[in-house]
């Protein structure tokens, strides 16, 4: 697979973004930090690879949601779990990832589960981390009053401890889609890295410049919009925080 | 234009229709071989793991492995210098950076008329470690080489080096804010002056603090210095990516073995610095300082 790259010669848009970053000074003619001709002539690679990046990154961030939050409680309802939980969770997250990827790879194969589960594991942890945090920070006093009223241990955990506990929550997704998009990059090795397929691609196509900055732009970008996506869903989610705040 | 098969949409459909589905014609990075029975079911993983940790361990048990040129030791070697100088890098960056923004965060009081410089140390901490969580390694470890500082050695330094600031700015800044205010107080009222203050008082009482940072900051640089591998730039990694370039039914044991190197690496560095920490902490501190933060629990 040989993506056609604008840089040949008269780029029109490379005399725009050459200047970027030093470029003429390395007297490297035709390797623009940027290209429009590049981004127009594979704008479909550009965009499958960003769907695959969205992709990843969603399904990793759910699972690791559906998963992690229940693990969270469970540490949190079960007091003689949290420790263990939390330790294991550390020392997992101490694992490099390439590590992850080289004991997941050779067991599922060349192809995207591999990438997804280590990014499923370390995005856990995250929401694990913070989930707990969130939860424990519920004051004393709420907790004694829910039980007050009546509350069982499900509807008060429901009603009152995971509301409560949502801006831990939401801390922890924001942290963990913002380190799961760049690290769906390390997906590479197994042919399925989203963006990282463009940095990685353009810098072993004789160090293509505009292939790995638009890459490395997208993948920043992506974890922005991502980020301040949750960041406005929390808002929204909390309103009494709001009140509390203005 | 091998991969118009490898839909990475329709790939991400459920394990068993994939494989039947490009199988046999899915293509993989590298030019490794085409053909890759890929396992199905909780039965052909078991059977896969089973045969390639022992593959992987007789891979490891090969002192050849070990003392070739490129072996493991080489690149150990490798690993730890990249390591070594990233994490120096950060220090000599975010250490002074981090002390001065806690510094002045934490003496706001005792000017007039600017309470809020606190502010601004914390939105620089917060702004610098959320920035960094964002940009992929890989960008970093492609781009710097192509910028002024060039192919080699230095921009792989550089490019980890980047990675181990954030915590060792946080925790430097923390460190000096944390200090008990009384123990502040008493040195102004000694008389102390602002840097005085930093060093005699602050510093000291921030060490514990610092060691933490050096510990998380080191263990994220080694293993990130695994990454250095996709860029030719030494390391460890080098065991991990030739393996998958040789395909995973000859080279899953290589990359497995790596993949058992960087792991235990990066326990290891954590274990050892997390001893160092222990040290450096005074007795009374143990239980209270940075070890609280870490673990939410009360």
């Amino acid at each position: 697979m040989s993506p056609i790259r604008g840089d040949v010669g008269g780029d029109i848009g490379g005399g725009l973004g050459g200047d970027l970053g030093g470029a003429a000074a390395q007297g490297v003619p035709g390797n623009p930090w940027f290209s429009w001709r590049y981004v127009e002539a594979n704008a479909d690679e550009i965009l499958r690879r960003l769907l695959e990046h969205v992709t990843l990154t969603g399904q990793a961030v759910l699972i690791a949601a559906a998963v992690g939050v229940p693990l969270a409680v469970l540490a949190y309802w079960v007091r003689p779990a949290t420790g263990p939980i939390l330790a294991g969770a550390g020392v997992l997250y101490t694992i490099p990832s390439l590590a992850v990827f080289a004991f997941v790879g050779p067991l599922l194969g060349i192809r995207s589960v591999s990438v997804l589960v280590p990014l499923v594991l370390y995005a856990l942890l995250m929401i694990i981390r913070n989930t707990l945090t969130g939860l424990v920070a519920v004051p004393a006093e709420v907790r004694d009053a829910a039980r007050g009223m009546g509350y069982g241990r499900l509807a008060q955990l429901v009603r009152i401890e995971l509301p409560l506990a949502l801006p831990g929550i939401v801390t922890g997704l924001r942290l963990a889609t913002v380190s799961t998009v760049a690290m769906t990059t390390i997906g590479v090795l197994v042919g399925h890295g989203g963006l990282g397929q463009l940095i990685l691609g353009g810098f072993r196509a004789n160090f293509y410049r505009a292939e790995i900055l638009t890459g490395a732009v997208l993948c920043v970008a992506l974890a922005l919009a991502l980020d301040l996506l949750l960041l406005a869903a929390g808002w929204l989610a909390t309103p009494w925080a709001r009140r509390r705040a203005a | 234009m091998g991969d118009v098969l490898t839909d990475p949409v329709t790939g991400l459909a459920t394990g068993a229709l994939t494989d039947a589905a490009a199988g046999p014609v899915r293509s993989t990075p590298g030019g490794g071989p085409a053909a890759q029975a890929e396992p199905t079911g909780v039965a052909g993983l078991l059977d896969r793991f089973i045969e390639l940790v022992p593959r992987a361990l007789t891979w490891l048990n090969d002192p050849l492995n070990w003392t070739n040129r490129g072996g493991i030791l080489d690149r150990l070697g490798e690993h730890l210098l990249l390591s070594a100088g990233a994490v120096l890098i950060g220090c000599l960056l975010a250490w002074p950076v981090g002390l001065w923004l806690g510094h002045r965060a934490a003496t706001a009081p005792y000017r007039r008329g600017r309470s809020r410089t606190g502010a601004v140390g914390r939105n620089t901490v917060v702004v610098v470690s959320n920035v960094t969580l964002a940009i992929p390694v890989l960008a970093t470890l492609t781009i710097l080489p192509l910028t002024p500082i060039g192919f080699g050695r230095p921009a792989v330094i550089v490019a980890l080096a980047i990675f181990a600031v954030p915590p060792l700015l946080a925790t430097a800044y923390t460190g000096v804010t944390e200090v008990d205010a009384q123990a502040r107080d008493a040195a102004v009222g000694m008389g102390l002056s602002g840097g005085q203050l930093l060093r005699r008082v602050e510093l000291p009482l921030a060490v514990p603090y610092l060691a933490a940072g050096f510990r998380t900051a080191s263990v994220q640089v080694v293993a990130t210095a695994s990454l250095a591998a996709f860029v030719n730039g030494g390391g460890l990694g080098h065991i991990i990516l030739p393996g998958f370039g040789l395909g995973l039914v000859t080279g899953g044991d290589q990359v497995v073995a790596g993949g058992i190197l960087v792991a235990v690496l990066a326990l290891a560095v954590e274990g050892v610095l997390g001893l160092a920490q222990r040290a450096v902490t005074p007795r009374p501190l143990r239980r209270t300082g940075a070890r609280r933060r870490a673990n939410p629990t009360p």
